[in-house]
């Protein structure tokens, strides 16, 4: 009962926190400089590791269906399973889940410590809210990276599938065949489904980081533990939200 | 008697000078009394002296006169409005120096100074250069502008957050123990300053503070708190020869070598 009642006061402080920032979109391009630097630490310092782990997340998923493909003989489909999969599933949740690691931890320690140093308490004095210098430009710059991220996530993904298809001698297929195949079955919608889902994931992963580290109290200690949770919250959300919104959008 | 005129150093506009009234304010933490019941007035343009000992609820009664704590019971009114209310910040400026500084680490000394003015377009960025080195200069900081707070020393961490406060130009400053990590020069120039932007710009003030010589300095009136209780309310020189022994003691405490307080704790 008591956690029902802690996850309906996150949830309220969070719709409440979306909505202040709302309030101060007008003030956005004033807010140019904050915006890029969120962008530089969203996008691109999270890019290395998004192309490792879709490079072999890529390339385990063509080892592994080349594996059970043998046994149909359908090997030639390898390309458009692991396609559809990156760009339906993988890309969107894998790029968000670092996001969440990367980007929605140090969020939400830096908010925290804005606030359990008083640095929040002294925005809040100067008649500065803190949704609108420090919410904002981070919710604007994951709405902009997002798809950014997850398309090189998928094109990063798909490539790691054609390496591992060419070079494995049990699967043993040339790219020409792997790209076509994976070009026949998919439709535009599939991509756009994925950015989609990437672009819902992201917003709410740094909604989510903001709030917990802003709803920071008591000393240093409650620095981690709202990172912890921050952390924890954002990923139990990505995957309930993946399904709820997989299917509303098939 | 007609009210003082806070005259903004900026835009040369007038308007009465902001007058605070603590009416009742309680505030509990838990089952913990911080405030008892505290009353009293700060009239527009005075400079209020709030004493103390430590722990006796002073930095939680500014709390409460900025908003940012909500009173158990009671109220606190900013020129007949409530300190609580979301707009009362948005008409009236008002400026707390932090006990412990707030500093925002992210920024350099001078960004930290910049921020209200550029939040708050008071200009263009030559106007509020002038105005953020002219903070700095009056606290001896011009050479610490490009430095981050966590390269300060204790004292000037507390100097750059009275900056901060100096460039919002104000109607009513609140301080929380100003002087408490300055040397006796430093903290005359704050004793200075304080009663500088009195006398020009009738800044209503409010300091919290242990520093005796700054209070019967520049105080137009002094409470002092004891137990989250308020146990005196007058002018500075009737505590030259304070009548309730609580305040005697306070103010001369002896040093007393013999006492077993601290014996106890060996054993
Ligand atoms: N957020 C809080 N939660 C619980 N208790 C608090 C909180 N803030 C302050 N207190 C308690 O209220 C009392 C008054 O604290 P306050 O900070 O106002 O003291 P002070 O008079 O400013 O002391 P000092 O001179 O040491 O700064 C203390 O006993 C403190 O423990
Ligand atoms: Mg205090």
């Amino acid at each position: 009962m008591k956690q029902f009642t802690h996850f309906l006061e996150g949830f309220g402080s969070a719709v409440q926190l979306l909505f202040q920032s709302a309030r101060f979109v007008g003030t956005l391009p004033r807010q140019r400089a904050r915006f890029i630097d969120q962008c530089y630490l969203i996008g691109y310092t999270t890019l290395p590791i998004v192309a490792i782990l879709c490079f072999f997340m890529g390339s385990v998923l063509a080892l592994q269906s080349g594996y059970s493909m043998e046994n149909f003989g359908a090997k030639q489909f390898i390309g458009s399973l692991v396609g559809l999969s990156f760009a339906r599933e993988l890309g969107p949740v894998i790029v968000a889940i670092l996001v969440a690691g990367r980007v929605g931890s140090a969020i939400t320690a830096e908010l925290a410590s804005m606030k359990v140093y008083q640095e929040v308490d002294a925005l809040v004095t100067m008649n500065i809210p803190p949704a609108r210098i420090l919410v904002l430009p981070r919710l604007a710059a994951v709405l902009v990276m997002m798809p950014v991220l997850a398309i090189i996530g998928n094109l990063i993904g798909w490539f790691g599938g054609a390496v591992v298809c060419k070079y494995v001698e049990s699967i043993a297929i040339e790219p020409e065949a792997y790209f076509s195949a994976l070009r026949r079955y998919m439709k535009f919608k599939d991509v756009g489904t994925g950015l989609m889902k990437a672009e819902i994931f992201g917003f709410v992963v740094v909604l989510i980081c903001c709030s917990i580290g802003l709803n920071t109290r008591g000393g240093p200690r409650e620095i981690g533990a709202s990172v912890t949770k921050a952390v924890v919250v954002s990923l139990i959300s990505i995957l309930v939200l993946d399904y709820f919104v997989t299917k509303a959008l098939m | 008697m007609n009210p003082p005129i806070h005259r903004n150093p900026i835009t040369a506009v007038e308007s009465p000078a902001v007058g605070v009234t603590i009416d009742g304010l309680t505030k509990n933490f838990g089952t913990f009394q911080a405030l008892k019941n505290v009353s009293f007035t700060v009239e527009p343009g005075e400079i209020f002296v709030l004493m103390g000992p430590s722990g006796s609820g002073k930095s939680v009664l500014l709390k409460h006169i900025v908003g940012l704590e909500a009173a158990t019971a009671g109220r606190v009114l900013i020129n007949g409005q409530d300190a609580t209310a979301e707009h009362t910040l948005e008409r009236i400026r008002i400026a707390l120096v932090f006990q412990a500084g707030a500093l925002f680490n992210s920024l350099s000394v001078y960004d930290n100074l910049a921020l209200y003015p550029r939040e708050h377009r008071f200009g263009d960025e030559a106007t509020i250069r002038d105005k953020v080195m002219r903070a700095l200069q009056i606290l001896s900081l011009e050479n610490s502008a490009q430095k981050f707070p966590s390269e300060l020393s204790g004292g000037m961490r507390k100097r750059v957050a009275i900056a901060r406060a100096l460039v919002m130009e104000p109607q009513l400053m609140l301080y929380d123990e100003p002087t408490s990590e300055l040397d006796p020069v430093m903290s005359a120039t704050i004793s200075e300053i304080i009663a500088t932007l009195k006398d020009e710009y009738h800044v209503t003030t409010i300091v919290v503070s242990h520093d005796r010589e700054l209070a019967l300095g520049i105080a137009d009136r002094v409470g002092i708190l004891m137990g989250g209780e308020l146990v005196f309310l007058g002018p500075p020189a009737s505590l030259r020869q304070p009548a309730d022994p609580r305040i005697a003691d306070f103010f001369h405490p002896r040093i007393d070598l013999k006492n077993p307080r601290f014996k106890t704790l060996e054993t």
